[in-house]
């Protein structure tokens, strides 16, 4: 499906979604985090859409707000589609997880975790995947402080 | 004195055991924390980060032509398809006119990088499977790669030839030769390959119905590469979303439907072939012109968002590039794709034996930095 035809079917299953193709090479959509998931099941199940393959989960921090970005793409149409989640909350940033949706956002999303600290509920093993357990802070985080300056200088 | 009792019975029970992180079959630095009764296994759980080095974070530092050198040290085997990524983002963020030469002299490389990987793959699949013999004759055909490498890019394993624009320097004037050379030789040896180790029973009985992966799990699980192609499910980067030179190549997709250990085995092996066959079809048609397009010494990528797949030796690799009109990225993720392969391990390895799940991550062929980054 084209971008146009995709913005008109996925508008018309929720209101609240703000589309755009600008500076991207993909239909971008922001979406409501209490949208999330009823978003993603329907993406995955609905017959002309169709996205079964989630080929990025990507953890971003904007400066002001955190948020987890979707790279979906459809194994049969081969349609590709992004979809962006935000939250002003630095504190207690949380999601709902699609790891049961698509099997591979469990590691994609330990990995979000472990490095911006957001947390994803309903997901089946949430903790650190790469640092160890007692690490303070979250590395990918732009007000991540590195006392010993090894990474930023 | 009484005695206490501390086991009344000595019936089966589940107990942990560390396979890795200096374990051979892990192939670097990999744990894997086994959950297993007698020899079966109830559950695999991979801890990760014994060498993770924060390159995404150290692109945000670093300026687009810096960041292309960080990509060798990702997944060694294929350093150059991962060069090749992070160039084609920029190239396509910037709108760059790249000369056919440079395509077709990066998907030559590009297409004996995945022969050297897959050879090494095969050396070590059979030692990891008990025929320490393979080793010595994967990593004989390998050499020559790395020598025709050596000369043209000046280094044998984290290439760094390409750059933004284009390539560092032209191609040595021995390259069409040498590689010309390797194609005749290695096409005497794979079908060696085949009568020491693909048809030898032994082997056959270690890897057939051995990680049954099916479609349907294969795509949820992210598969790509020869993991995914061996599950019948058709991800060839390299088919779907051409890049290079690959839109004016012919060759097949390998395809299986098994979705087993021998399945991936043989995939990597029609690989081999085809890439042999891509190599064979553009070495002697390198368009004459230069070798590099000139872009600014400071390259400040427009604000939006980019992103690039490419095919490695190992599967989709993915460069996510968000840039705020700076010199560096705003944030830039690679989605690598050994790491949602292993993610799909304990899925395929429950309920089998240990030995079986050295044999099934052998042909899930993980390159450890490439997972831990």
């Amino acid at each position: 499906m084209t971008h146009e035809a995709l913005q008109d079917l996925i508008g018309s299953w929720f209101q609240e979604l703000e589309f755009t193709s600008e500076e991207s090479q993909f239909l971008n959509i922001k979406v409501p985090p209490e949208n999330l998931h009823a978003l993603m099941q329907q993406l995955r199940e609905h017959p002309d859409t169709r996205f079964d393959y989630l080929f990025c989960l990507s953890g971003v921090d904007w400066g002001e707000e955190l948020g987890v970005v979707y790279h979906l793409e459809s194994t049969t149409k081969r349609h590709m589609l992004v979809v962006k989640v935000y939250t002003a909350d630095r504190e207690n940033p949380e999601f709902d997880s699609v790891s049961d949706i698509w099997a591979t956002a469990e590691f994609h999303e330990r990995e979000v975790f472990d490095f911006f600290g957001i947390r994803f509920t309903n997901h089946p093993n949430l903790k650190r995947l790469f640092l160890t357990e007692d690490w303070e802070g979250f590395p990918l985080r732009k007000d991540y402080e590195d006392d010993v300056n090894m990474i930023l200088h | 004195m009484e005695t206490e009792v501390l086991y009344s019975n000595f019936k089966s029970e589940e107990y942990f055991i560390n396979m890795g992180p200096q374990h051979p079959a892990t192939h670097g630095v990999l744990r894997l924390l086994l959950t297993i009764d007698g020899e079966i296994i109830k559950k695999v759980e991979p801890d990760l980060g014994y060498i993770h080095r924060s390159i995404e974070k150290m692109c945000e530092r670093d300026s687009y032509q810096q960041i292309v050198h960080l990509t060798d040290r990702m997944d060694y085997l294929s350093a150059n398809i991962n060069n090749e990524a992070v160039c084609l983002a920029v190239e396509n963020a910037l709108q760059l006119e790249i000369p056919e030469r440079v395509k077709v002299i990066r998907t030559i490389i590009g297409e004996l990088t995945r022969i050297a990987s897959h050879c090494l793959w095969w050396g070590v699949m059979g030692m990891d499977v008990g025929a320490l013999t393979t080793y010595f004759y994967g990593f004989r055909d390998r050499e020559m790669i790395n020598d025709i490498m050596e000369e043209t890019c000046g280094a044998r394993l984290t290439m760094n030839y390409n750059v933004p624009g284009g390539l560092m320097l032209d191609i040595h004037p021995n390259f069409v030769n040498r590689v010309k050379e390797f194609v005749a030789h290695f096409k005497t040896k794979l079908p060696e390959y085949d009568r020491l180790l693909t048809g030898n029973v032994i082997f056959q009985k270690r890897t057939v119905g051995v990680g049954v992966l099916s479609r349907e799990d294969a795509i949820s699980f992210g598969a790509s590469g020869p993991v995914g192609r061996a599950s019948g499910y058709s991800c060839d980067v390299r088919k779907h979303h051409p890049y290079s030179a690959y839109d004016r190549v012919t060759f097949e997709e390998a395809l299986r439907t098994e979705g087993d250990t021998y399945a991936r085995y043989l995939v990597r092996i029609q690989e081999m072939w085809e890439s042999l066959s891509i190599v064979e079809q553009l070495i002697d048609n390198i368009p004459e012109g230069e070798h590099r397009v000139a872009t600014n010494a400071v390259i400040k990528l427009p604000k939006g968002e980019y992103y690039q797949k490419v095919e490695t030796a190992r599967g989709e690799l993915g460069v996510y590039i968000i840039s705020t009109g700076t010199k560096n990225p705003y944030r830039l993720k690679f989605r690598s794709p050994g790491f949602s392969n292993l993610s799909l391990l304990n899925h395929i390895a429950v309920g089998g034996k240990i030995g079986d799940l050295v044999a099934t991550m052998a042909t899930l062929d993980l390159v450890i930095p490439d997972i831990d980054r």
